[in-house]
């Protein structure tokens, strides 16, 4: 019989070190958390890294004692005769072993602070994207049952189950549900939060890159929650612009009747585009 | 007529298909067959004298059990096709609603009617014979929490089959489960099968609180307690803390639902955040509520493995307090993302990390209790060793997960999946089957058969670890959970493929399981010292099983491990020579419980399809066998002298 534990060690061992093989590749395609293409994700990913960083030592160092223990102490036919020791606590070890936890989660609470309050702000835009400083731009988004729809205030715009940003700028997600509780999740870009009937909630994400990255509904909100998926292109600024230039001058004008279709409970086969977010 | 056949056969579900019909047909045999042996053998008798009237808690305790692996049959079988699904891109094996349906029943069957009936049938099995007492304080009580749990467990079983199972997810977050957007009374079934159970566990919380502080031994000081004991006492006053909160919440969605109040919609100005709120006030105690008490297991049977004593006593019981405190300051991480504000965040975050502090020094103490012992490997033993590094896994992506800007990243993904699977198997069904193997000959005077234990602990544990722990990537890959289907071309068709490989792994684990106690219970070795494994606390001190008043004399405890304290000075459990036996005062059988919980059942079917009149046909039975039981005067009985005799000759005791 093996000690039970070291199938268990190699097994994360393994894991550990195929998990770090795949945060260095560069495909955000697969692994979006672990390659963070924004400044938001990116001090989450950091914090995922030093946290994970810290208890795989926590994982080490208990594990040492572990077999250590369950080897060394095991019944064996040779000490049949060895009577244990009655021994009822020791206070100095158990000291030791209050005090370095205390210790760790000291230095997990200080950076976990920070960022917790970093993130109520727009990220802080860096020298590549000089020309955007200051500018952000501020898009509201509403969960239907079971698609995405993304208002653009300032530009007059309504997109349906895709959004532009400006890469390289600040986009303040204003967040609001009707209908059930969703979501709002781009993994590349940074973390989820809920889109509720009633509420308004502000999410800063920011793209470091023009590029498209994936989003989709983190919390369960029925029959059509696995798929209500969107995709955020990011576009240089220049594009981004020419974009809302073209969508106002050709896109439809948002209809009763398509407004009716967008909140009836059910799918879209393709997205939709619309130059004005009030009903005409 | 037409119209009647159209509601039937939608109200039996026998529009859905194969799976139902299949279910139907296993449910039909399995009532049938069970009545015709029933029947041929002539055990009705035996069943309701024996079984269904009892108040003794070591029988109480056993049926728990049963009921306990019978839900993790059934909940295992819903996560394995929950597996099957998922097993590769774009599956049509469930539809959406299905699966939906599905995940909701396992979530909810494998916390509260698999996990909650477990320990609490070794709270009964345990407790009083380790405080060295003849029953729980109230037994009659006890009976009526059994059959309460029992009934809503059948009553929530029975929506697969008829009228349909909620689809809200275990955690059943409106506005999704108002009426407005799922209506039947799929998440009915939900809201009053959880109510009823919940009456029942807080009657559990009550009897134990008081069992324990008012029903020890003489000498049994509370710092004398084995450390099971300990951990029940500290979750029973966790439930009667926690368990109004759920009753609560419960009670107003159940309103909202059947009687169109407006306490979580939005359209009627109701707050669904207020829901989640009461959920989870609930809810995190709860998990605690499941843990504690395989922690109290774990300390068990590494002190008797090892042959030593508990290694640092005092620190054990202070660590539980501060985790039984911290656990009623932690809730909201359950929603970092619901956008409380940093403040809010920061603070939860760290409460929660903190809970890593007693917990590790938990950890530390029971590797330091095998330190210099003489540590043997017996299945029971296995689950204890086992449950170290996988609980410690879950433990720490517990503080990870802890870290509220991580956590917007972690939130609902499979990385969260992963995790509390680490703990909630890791920790508490490792902890069950520790017990089972544990304390099964005190339950039925057989030992489980080692040789298949081990191989059930190895392939449930090499199993588990190859379901969950690629999990842990499928998160950071961005996989949700809840998703009935994905596509292909994310790369987590493999991940998952090798996911369901593991939980069949886990499904052979139960399976060895299974044959194991069936033989063990032909063949298996007899346990006729009463004392096993060697052990240290009172229970085994008793013959297995026990005898129904469990103790001839009310022993007098001179300290710690009170048994192995009287193996050493070679005391006998019932007293110096000579004492004589007097007639002992136990509580009498009663069939009022199961009827009572029949009402409650009725009463419950009533609520969920909205029949008031049958509604107020079970409350009133409800009251009537409530008003009955107070006009009862004649509910105890003596044992007499010759039989404790008898028993106690036979015994080779006396």
């Amino acid at each position: 019989m093996k000690p039970s534990g070291r199938r268990v060690r190699s097994l994360f061992f393994i894991v550990g070190l195929s998990m770090l093989a795949m945060a260095g590749c560069d495909d955000p395609k697969y692994m979006p958390v672990l390659s963070p293409q924004g400044p938001v994700a990116r001090s989450e990913y950091y914090l995922i890294l030093y946290s994970f960083i810290v208890m795989l030592l926590v994982v080490l160092g208990v594990f040492v004692i572990y077999f250590y223990v369950i080897t060394k102490y095991r019944a064996r036919p040779e000490n049949k005769d060895y009577v244990p020791p009655e021994i009822e606590g020791n206070t100095k070890w158990e000291t030791i072993w209050t005090v370095i936890p205390i210790i760790i989660v000291i230095a997990l609470a200080i950076p976990t602070v920070a960022v917790t309050y970093k993130l109520v702000k727009p990220p802080k835009v860096e020298a590549a994207t000089t020309a955007a400083v200051g500018k952000s731009l501020t898009i509201d988004v509403i969960s239907e049952q079971w698609k995405w729809v993304f208002k653009y205030p300032g530009q007059n715009i309504e997109t349906v189950n895709y959004v532009n940003i400006p890469a390289g700028v600040p986009v303040n997600f204003e967040l609001t549900a009707s209908g059930p509780i969703n979501a709002f999740w781009v993994p590349a870009l940074g973390g989820m939060e809920y889109a509720m009937p009633g509420m308004n909630l502000k999410l800063w994400l920011e793209a470091d890159h023009p590029g498209t990255y994936q989003g989709r509904s983190g919390q369960y909100s029925g029959r059509g929650f696995a798929h209500m998926t969107f995709n955020v292109n990011a576009q240089s600024p220049a594009d981004f612009a020419k974009w809302v230039q073209t969508t106002q001058r050709t896109a439809p004008k948002l209809t009763q009747q398509a407004q009716d279709q967008i909140q009836k409970p059910g799918l879209l086969n393709k997205p939709l585009t619309f130059s004005s977010t009030e009903p005409q | 007529m037409n119209g009647f056949a159209n509601w039937a056969v939608h109200f039996f579900m026998l529009d859905e298909g194969p799976l139902i019909w299949l279910s139907d047909f296993l449910i039909g045999c399995a009532t049938i067959g069970i009545i015709v042996a029933l029947t041929y053998f002539k055990l009705w008798k035996w069943l309701w004298d024996n079984w269904l009237t009892t108040v003794d808690h070591k029988k109480i305790g056993i049926m728990y059990l049963v009921a306990a692996v019978l839900m993790l049959f059934r909940g295992g079988t819903d996560g394995l096709l929950m597996r099957a699904q998922l097993s590769w891109p774009n599956l049509h094996f469930l539809n959406a609603d299905h699966y939906d349906q599905i995940f909701t029943t396992h979530g909810t069957i494998m916390i509260l009617f698999m996990a909650m009936p477990a320990i609490i049938g070794f709270f009964n099995v345990a407790v009083p014979l380790q405080i060295g007492c003849r029953d729980v304080a109230f037994p009659y009580l006890n009976a009526i929490s059994f059959w309460l749990f029992f009934a809503a467990a059948l009553l929530f079983n029975l929506s697969f089959v008829v009228g349909g199972s909620p689809d809200g997810g275990w955690t059943s977050y409106p506005p999704y489960v108002e009426n407005a957007f799922d209506p039947g009374p799929g998440e009915n079934y939900f809201l009053v099968a959880l109510q009823i159970t919940g009456i029942g566990t807080i009657a559990t919380g009550v009897n134990f609180l008081l069992t324990i502080l008012r029903m020890r031994a003489p000498g049994m000081t509370m710092m004398r307690l084995p450390m099971f004991t300990w951990s029940v006492f500290i979750t029973s006053i966790i439930i009667v803390f926690a368990f109004p909160v759920l009753t609560v919440a419960l009670a107003l969605l159940l309103i909202d639902r059947d009687f169109g109040s407006h306490f979580f919609t939005v359209t009627g100005g109701g707050m669904p955040m207020q829901y989640i709120n009461l959920f989870w006030i609930w809810g995190h105690p709860e998990v605690y509520i499941v843990i504690l008490p395989a922690f109290g297991i774990f300390s068990e049977v590494v002190s008797t493995f090892s042959h030593k004593r508990l290694f640092g006593y005092s620190a054990m019981v202070v660590s539980m307090i501060a985790i039984a405190i911290l656990s009623f300051i932690v809730w909201v991480h359950h929603f970092f993302t619901m956008g409380a504000g940093p403040g809010v965040n920061s603070f939860f975050g760290v409460s929660t990390m903190a809970i890593a502090i007693p917990t590790g020094v938990k950890i530390f103490n029971w590797l330091f209790t095998m330190h210099k012992g003489r540590v043997e490997f017996t299945s029971a033993m296995l689950w204890a060793v086992g449950f170290i590094p996988n609980f410690l896994i879950g433990g720490l992506t517990g503080v990870m997960l802890a870290v509220p800007p991580a956590d917007y990243q972690y939130h609902n993904s499979y990385f969260l999946i992963a995790h509390f699977h680490y703990v909630l198997i890791g920790g508490t069904v490792f902890g069950v089957f520790a017990a089972i193997y544990y304390w099964w000959p005190k339950m039925f005077g057989v030992l489980l058969d080692e040789k298949l234990g081990r191989w059930h602990f190895w392939t449930f544990m090499i199993g588990f670890n190859i379901c969950f722990f690629p999990q842990f990537f499928l998160g950071f890959m961005g996989m949700q959970r809840r998703m009935y289907t994905y596509p292909a071309g994310y790369g987590w068709g493999i991940i998952n493929l090798i996911s369901t490989v593991g939980a069949v792994l886990m499904g052979v684990g139960f399976l060895i399981f299974v044959w194991n106690v069936l033989w063990s219970a032909r063949f298996g070795q007899r346990d006729t010292t009463g004392d096993p494994w060697d052990g240290r606390s009172l229970e085994w001190a008793t013959t297995s099983p026990a005898p129904e008043y469990n103790f001839a004399i009310i022993p007098t405890i001179k300290g710690r491990d009170a048994w192995w304290l009287m193996k050493k000075t070679g005391e006998s459990i019932n007293g110096p020579k000579g004492v004589p036996f007097r007639p002992i005062h136990m509580p009498n059988n009663s069939g009022r419980p199961i009827i009572m919980s029949l009402f409650f059942f009725i009463a419950g079917a009533g609520f969920i399809f909205q029949w008031w009149i049958l509604a107020i046909i079970g409350l009133l039975g409800v009251l009537v066998t409530m008003a009955q039981r107070s006009f009862e005067y004649h509910d105890h009985h003596y044992i007499p002298v010759e039989e404790i005799e008898k028993t106690e000759a036979a015994a080779g005791r006396l």
